[in-house]
C-alpha cells in the first residue's frame, strides 16, 4: 500500500519530463555522431555550443518569465557576467589545471556563482516592482553591466593578477598577458567548450529547473504567479521564493555565459546587449510560457535557422520573421491554440504517435 | 442545534458560547478601523470569537464585511485598533505571517491557483509545514519523497471532506464554480488554522450544495476544533449554522447576539432584512 503510494508519487513527478530528457539525449547522440564522422559543415559545427548555451539561457529565463511570471529584459547581463568570469577563471587556471573539461567545469561554476551574486543586487527591485516597471529596471541592469564590462582591464604577469579601469593603470610587467581588454572584451580565450560539455550543462539545467518546478518550491513559485494574494494568504513568503527563482535563473545564465565564451577566441561585451536579452525572451515566448520543452526546441531551432537559411540570403530575414509570427500565433493565440491542439490530438497524433507535438501544432495552422 | 447555544458576555467587548467561556478567545478585535481617503470603511469594530465558535458576519452590500476580513488578514493594514489572535497582538505582521499565526481565509471573488491541479492547490497550503529545502528537492533526496508522500496523503484526506478526491489531478481553473469554492476551503484548512474566515462560501451554490456546505462547516469545526467566522447573504445558512452573529452597516456594528436576538432586533430588520424585502 505504502509502496503503491510512493509509485504514484514517483510517476507524477516524472510525468512529461521523460520525453524532454529523451529528446535532448537523442539530439545530442545524433549531433555527436555526425560531428565525429565529419558530417557537419564547419560553420554548422561552430553552432553546436551556442545552441547549448542558448537552450540553457531560454530554459533559465523561462523559470523567471514563465514559471515565476515576472518579465525580465536583462537576462543577457547575467550571461555576460558568467562569460567574463568563466573566461578569466579559465585563463588564470590554464597552467594549474591542464585538463580542459575540468577547467571549463570550474569556469562554469565560477561564472554561475558570480552571476548569482550579481543577481542578488537586482533582486531588490524584483521584490518591489512588478510588470512594466520591473521590465525597465532589468533592461537598465543589462545595459549597466554591459557598460561596466567595457572599462574592465585584467592582466596577468609574473607578479600576479592586475585589475584596473584603464589599460595604462594595469602596470603590467614585461611578458604579461592581457586577459580582459576593456572595449575589446576578453581576449586570447582557449576554445575549450565542446558539444559534450554543452550537453552536460543542458542536462544539469533541465534537472535543476524541471525538478524545481515539481517540488514544493516550484509549486509555491507558480502559486505566487497565479495569485499573489492567495499565496500570501496560505503563508507563502513571496520574497523568499522570488529570490530563489530569480537567483537560480541567473546562476544558470552565468554558467551558460561561461560555456558560450569559451567557444570563441575572444568575446565582446557587446555580444550580451539588449538584443540578446530579447532574443532569449523570444525563445521563451515562442516555446510557450512555462513550457520547458518548448523553450529548448525554440532556442535550438531559432539559433540554427539563420544558418540553415544562409543559401537564401535575400529571403532569410523574411522567412525568419514569418516563422516567428506563425509560431507565435499557433502557440500563444487563445483562439488558435485550442484549435491546433484539437487538430493535433484528433488528426495527427493517432497516425504519428512518435513525432513531436510541436510539429503537429504548426501543421494545425 | 444552533439555537441551543447560549452566549455569555466576556469582560468588555463581546459574547462567546458558554462552552468557550473561561478559555482565552481565539480572536479579539478592539476598536478596529480603516479609512480609504476619508471614507470610513470600517470603524470601531469590536468582536470576540470563542475557540470553537461558528460566528457570522452579516450586513448589506458595501457594509464593510470583506474589509474586516482584509484587516484581519493584513491585506490592508488597519489605521486604528488592535487585533489579538489567541491573545497575541498581530501588529506588524504581514498576510503570510498572520496565516502562519493561525488565520486562514477564502475569498469572495475566488482566488485559486488556476494553472495548478486541485491537489497542488491544497499542497501549496501545506508549504509552511514542509521542511525539505531546494537542494533536497532538486536532487530528489529522501526528505523530498517522505514529505511529498505525507502531503499527498494529507491532501487526499482533506479533499475527502468535500468528496473531491477524484478531482485531485484536475486543473483548479477548470472546476465548476461550487467546487472552486469548496477547494478554497480545503486549501485554507490545509494551513492548519485556528480560525477560518469564509467570505460568502455559499455564493453561487444551489440549495442542495448549500445544505451540504452547512453540514460541512459544522463537521470542520467538530473535527478540527477551530473557530469559524463567515460572511454570508444566505440567511437560512447563517441562522442555522452560526452561534453568534455580528451585523455590520456602513462600517459599524449595529447588533451582536444569537440568531434569535438578531432576527428580533429592530435595527437589524430596518438596516438589513427590511431593505432586502424592499429590493425584492
Ligand atoms: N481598497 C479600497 N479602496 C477604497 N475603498 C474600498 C476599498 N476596499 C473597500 N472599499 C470600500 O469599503 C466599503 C466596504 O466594502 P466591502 O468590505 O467590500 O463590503 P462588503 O460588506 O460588501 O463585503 C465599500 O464602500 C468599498 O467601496
Ligand atoms: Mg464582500
Amino acid at each position: 500500500m505504502a509502496d503503491k503510494m510512493k509509485k504514484l508519487n514517483f510517476k507524477k513527478f516524472l510525468k512529461g519530463n521523460a520525453l524532454t530528457y529523451l529528446m535532448v539525449i537523442v539530439a545530442y547522440v545524433i549531433l555527436f555522431v555526425m560531428q565525429t564522422l565529419g558530417l557537419l559543415s564547419n560553420s554548422l559545427s561552430g553552432f553546436l555550443v551556442p545552441i547549448c548555451a542558448y537552450v540553457v539561457m531560454a530554459v533559465s529565463l523561462n523559470l523567471t518569465v514563465g514559471i515565476m511570471g515576472e518579465l525580465s529584459l536583462g537576462h543577457a547581463g547575467f550571461m555576460s557576467v558568467g562569460a567574463y568570469t568563466g573566461a578569466v577563471c579559465s585563463a588564470l587556471l590554464a597552467d594549474l589545471i591542464p585538463f580542459a573539461p575540468l577547467r571549463l567545469a570550474i569556469a562554469m561554476v565560477g561564472g554561475g556563482i558570480l552571476a548569482g551574486l550579481v543577481s542578488l543586487i537586482v533582486v531588490v527591485p524584483v521584490l518591489r516592482l512588478r510588470g512594466d516597471y520591473l521590465a525597465i529596471v532589468t533592461l537598465a541592469f543589462g545595459e549597466i553591466i554591459r557598460n561596466i564590462m567595457q572599462v574592465i582591464y585584467i592582466g596577468k604577469d609574473a607578479n600576479g593578477v592586475h585589475f584596473a579601469m584603464s589599460e595604462g593603470a594595469l602596470n603590467m610587467a614585461e611578458g604579461g598577458k592581457m586577459i580582459v581588454r576593456g572595449p575589446m572584451g576578453v581576449v586570447g580565450i582557449q576554445k575549450i567548450s565542446t558539444l559534450t560539455m554543452g550537453f552536460i550543462l543542458v542536462m544539469i539545467t533541465l534537472v535543476v529547473v524541471l525538478n524545481l518546478i515539481r517540488s514544493r518550491q516550484g509549486r509555491a513559485i507558480m502559486a505566487m504567479r497565479d495569485n499573489r494574494i492567495a499565496a500570501e494568504s496560505v503563508g507563502i513568503s513571496i520574497a523568499k521564493y522570488k529570490i530563489m527563482a530569480f537567483v537560480t535563473s541567473a546562476v544558470l545564465a552565468g554558467a551558460a555565459g561561461a560555456l558560450y565564451a569559451m567557444n570563441f577566441s575572444s568575446i565582446l561585451s557587446k555580444k550580451f546587449d539588449f538584443n540578446t536579452s530579447i532574443l532569449v525572451l523570444v525563445f521563451v515566448v515562442l516555446g510557450g510560457m512555462g513550457n520547458i520543452r518548448g523553450s529548448i526546441i525554440a532556442a535550438a531551432a531559432l539559433t540554427i535557422l539563420p544558418e540553415l537559411l544562409r543559401e537564401y540570403a535575400d529571403y532569410r530575414m523574411l522567412v525568419y520573421a514569418i516563422v516567428l509570427i506563425v509560431v507565435m500565433l499557433v502557440t500563444n493565440n487563445p483562439k488558435i491554440k485550442p484549435m491546433a491542439t484539437k487538430f493535433w490530438e484528433e488528426k495527427i497524433a493517432p497516425k504519428l504517435p512518435k513525432k513531436k507535438a510541436k510539429e503537429g501544432v504548426v501543421n494545425g495552422k | 442545534m444552533a439555537s441551543k447555544t447560549k452566549l455569555v458576555p466576556t469582560p468588555s467587548i463581546g459574547l462567546i458560547p458558554e462552552r468557550d467561556a473561561g478559555k482565552r478567545p481565539i480572536l479579539e478585535c478592539i476598536g478596529l478601523g480603516i479609512t480609504f481617503g476619508g471614507l470610513k470603511a470600517v470603524e470601531d469594530f469590536n468582536l470576540i470569537i470563542g475557540r470553537t465558535e461558528i460566528a457570522g458576519l452579516i450586513g448589506p452590500n458595501g457594509a464593510g464585511k470583506t474589509t474586516v476580513f482584509n484587516l484581519l488578514t493584513k491585506v490592508y493594514q488597519p489605521t486604528h485598533g488592535t487585533i489579538l489572535l489567541d491573545g497575541k497582538d498581530t501588529h506588524g505582521m504581514d498576510t503570510a505571517h498572520v496565516n502562519r499565526a493561525g488565520i486562514a481565509r477564502t475569498f469572495q471573488n475566488i482566488r485559486l491557483f488556476p494553472s495548478l491541479t486541485v491537489e497542488e492547490n491544497v499542497a501549496v497550503g501545506m508549504d509552511t509545514q514542509m521542511k525539505y529545502n531546494m537542494v533536497n528537492g532538486i536532487l530528489r533526496l529522501k526528505n523530498f519523497w517522505k514529505e511529498e508522500k505525507m502531503v499527498h496523503e494529507r491532501c487526499l484526506e482533506l479533499l475527502s471532506i468535500f468528496h473531491m478526491e477524484h478531482l485531485a489531478n484536475v486543473k483548479a481553473g477548470s472546476l465548476p464554480y461550487g467546487a472552486q469554492r469548496r477547494l478554497e476551503i480545503v486549501r485554507a484548512l490545509a494551513t492548519c488554522p485556528s480560525l477560518l474566515l469564509l467570505d460568502e462560501p455559499a455564493a453561487g451554490m444551489n440549495p442542495s450544495e448549500t445544505a451540504e456546505l452547512m453540514e460541512n462547516i459544522r463537521k470542520i469545526r467538530d473535527t478540527f476544533h477551530i473557530a469559524v467566522l463567515l460572511i454570508e447573504h444566505d440567511m437560512n445558512l447563517v441562522m442555522e449554522v452560526c452561534e453568534g452573529i455580528c451585523v455590520l452597516n456602513f462600517g459599524r456594528i449595529i447588533a451582536k447576539g444569537t440568531p434569535e436576538d438578531i432576527q428580533a432586533n429592530p435595527a437589524v430588520i430596518e438596516a438589513y432584512l427590511g431593505k432586502k424585502k424592499e429590493e425584492a
